[in-house]
């Protein structure tokens, strides 16, 4: 049958029409490459510039005091007068008992969340849970500040006597507690994408759900489940709000929980907020404060992405 | 401790409880009927099935053969919103009884997919799962059992090189080949196929039928397949389905060759369907 002879109007004609009309128009398209590239130039060298700026102030930094001693001493007194001593550990100490409290009580609930989630749930039940998940995650930090100082604390006080007000305990747990979500709803996610073929293949040779999700599921989701674990960690790590309302501002070295830290960020909202003079040693400090601090968490990050990697699942 | 001893010692008693029950038939299907919330999926089936045949289950698109073959292992509960009327004895034993154990059903009676679907880990541990689950733990069993199996399954030389390598690595038709020997290694009673060739390429299909056929002298094996010539070339029954109900069931040479119903005659012929 020949196009468009019985009819008025081909479809033919009138996209070639359409077409001869937008070439002779200025070409909008030609143009979005380039806008689109300049907003990812811009976004890279704002990266850039501020890895840039705090490399060169942590240099600054480091010829004031040396990097042996950051590194090795075991005291962190930058303010005091006589004998200011700048060694990093009693700030990473801090920040790693935050960071081990809050991966005890999220890896466990998260996972158990998950694979409620994932391999139990009803749909109704799901559609209920992920929604309460998103908003615990959407909760500003602030506000989980005050709860551990106000809330948790009182409460771990009457368990553990000797615990101080401000401590590593109260802080862990409800970072732990703000990290949970996150672990939650990205082990799901990994969990729920492998194929419901595969949970099929379990069940015909007559094992339970339990052994299913355990043996099967769990393996085929572990690169996914890692990835959200360790991203999970490294927001612990970062995390400020939260240790600096409710962990105090004591540096210590040592590993127990039941006493006033001071962690890295906590550190660095103290200096910043109060009235360290521009360019002195202390103000060059939290540089260097947060040098550690972003290689920590870049490590972290680049860890997730190698384990997702190395563990491509490929179903 | 020898598995195949174990088994045969437990089916040995089993058929002694059951043997005022005709011992030839696996599953007696009667008056079964299976609704998709309101879709009438199976209507009235009436479906006795052979030991050591080959059973055939035919019949157009959307006919109920997968349901049926579903029902069977029970897998069709997965689907939510599912009822079900009638029996299905499974060695004198009604499977649709809420008190028959779902796993025990399903580690006598295995299910090879139509989408090879291995799990994600070695070639090995894809075997030893079955085993594993029901706690054989013993390596050098387990050992034995893997082996065992991939010859069963005719695959054996193919992977034995490469045993602790994913089994994403294999062909689709080493993978299919590779879940009926996951399904061999927990030694069943009976294996249901659900169109384990539509997915495979001709010299696959060939491998896979060839190895059915070998099955059979030990197994049970029912197999849902929409290539009528398969169904004649392997099969010692077949069963034609159509819009949910068995139009006509009789032994494969006949239904082929001179189908009783009409409906049978034009599907078989190719004039629906
Ligand atoms: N999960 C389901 N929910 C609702 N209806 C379903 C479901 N699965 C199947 N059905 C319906 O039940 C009927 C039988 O489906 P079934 O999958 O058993 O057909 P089949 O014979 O296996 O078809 P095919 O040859 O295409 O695989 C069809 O009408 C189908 O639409
Ligand atoms: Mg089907």
């Amino acid at each position: 049958m020949p196009r468009g002879n019985d009819k008025e109007y081909s479809v033919q004609q009138m996209i070639i029409e359409k077409r001869l009309k937008k070439k002779n128009h200025f070409n909008f398209e030609k143009l979005i490459p380039g806008l689109l590239l300049l907003t990812a130039v811009l976004s890279v060298l704002t990266t850039i510039g501020i890895v840039f700026t705090l490399i060169f102030e942590t240099f600054i930094f480091f010829d004031r005091v040396s990097i042996i001693e950051f590194l090795t001493n075991k005291k962190w007194y930058p303010f005091s007068a006589t004998n200011a001593s700048f060694g990093i550990m009693p700030l990473v100490v801090g920040t790693l008992k935050i960071t081990g409290i809050a991966a005890i009580v999220a890896v466990p609930i998260g996972l158990a969340t998950a694979i409620y989630l994932s391999e139990y749930a009803s749909e109704k039940a799901r559609r209920v849970i992920k929604p309460i998940l998103e908003v615990l995650a959407g909760i500003p930090t602030i506000v989980y500040g005050f709860f551990a100082l106000t809330f948790v604390t009182p409460i771990l006080k009457q368990m553990i006597p000797s615990l101080e007000t401000f401590n590593a305990l109260s802080p862990g747990i409800v970072v732990g507690i703000m990290i949970t979500p996150m672990v939650a709803s990205l082990s799901e996610d990994a969990m729920s994408s492998v194929p419901r073929s595969i949970r099929e293949g379990a069940f015909a040779l007559g094992a339970t759900k339990l052994e299913t999700t355990i043996k099967v599921i769990l393996p085929a989701a572990v690169s996914g489940i890692t990835a959200s674990v360790v991203l999970a960690l490294s927001r612990a790590i970062g995390e400020t709000m939260i240790v600096s309302v409710a962990g105090g501002s004591t540096p210590n070295a040592s590993f127990d929980v039941t006493s006033s830290i001071q962690t890295m960020t906590a550190y660095i909202v103290q200096v910043s907020t109060g009235d360290a003079g521009y360019q002195t040693t202390i103000y060059y400090s939290i540089y260097a404060v947060g040098m550690t601090l972003f290689l920590f968490t870049l490590f972290m990050n680049l860890f997730a992405q190698f384990i997702t990697r190395k563990f491509k699942e490929e179903y | 401790m020898n598995v195949t001893l174990l088994k045969s010692q437990s089916k040995q008693i089993e058929n002694t409880q059951t043997t005022h029950i005709e011992k030839q038939f696996v599953y007696k299907t009667t008056d079964l009927n299976l609704w998709y919330g309101s879709t009438h999926a199976l209507k009235n089936i009436n479906l006795d099935l052979h030991e050591n045949e080959v059973t055939a289950i035919i019949g157009p698109s959307g006919c109920g053969k997968s349901t049926y073959i579903k029902t069977l292992n029970r897998m069709i509960e997965m689907v939510p919103g599912v009822k079900t009327s009638g029996e299905i004895q499974y060695r004198g034993r009604n499977i649709l009884d809420k008190s028959y154990g779902v796993e025990d059903l399903r580690t006598q009676v295995g299910m090879v997919f139509q989408k090879p679907n291995p799990f994600p880990k070695s070639i090995y541990e894809n075997i030893a799962y079955g085993p594993k689950i029901h706690g054989i733990k013993n390596k050098k069993v387990l050992d034995e059992i893997v082996e065992k199996s991939l010859r069963g399954a005719a695959i054996w030389d193919e992977v034995k090189d490469r045993l602790k390598e994913n089994a994403y690595g294999l062909s689709g038709g080493q993978q299919q080949r590779l879940c009926i020997a996951r399904c061999l290694a927990i030694e069943p009673d009976v294996i249901l196929m659900d169109e384990p060739t539509s997915a495979l390429d001709p010299i696959s299909t060939l491998k896979v039928e060839e190895l059915i056929q070998e099955l059979k002298n030990d197994f049970s094996i029912i197999i849902v397949t929409h290539n009528m010539q398969q169904a004649a070339r392997i099969s010692d029954r077949t069963a034609f389905f159509l819009s949910g109900e068995v139009v006509e069931y009789r032994d494969t040479t006949t239904i082929f060759s001179n189908p009783t119903d009409k409906r049978t005659e034009d599907y078989i012929s190719g004039r629906f369907g």
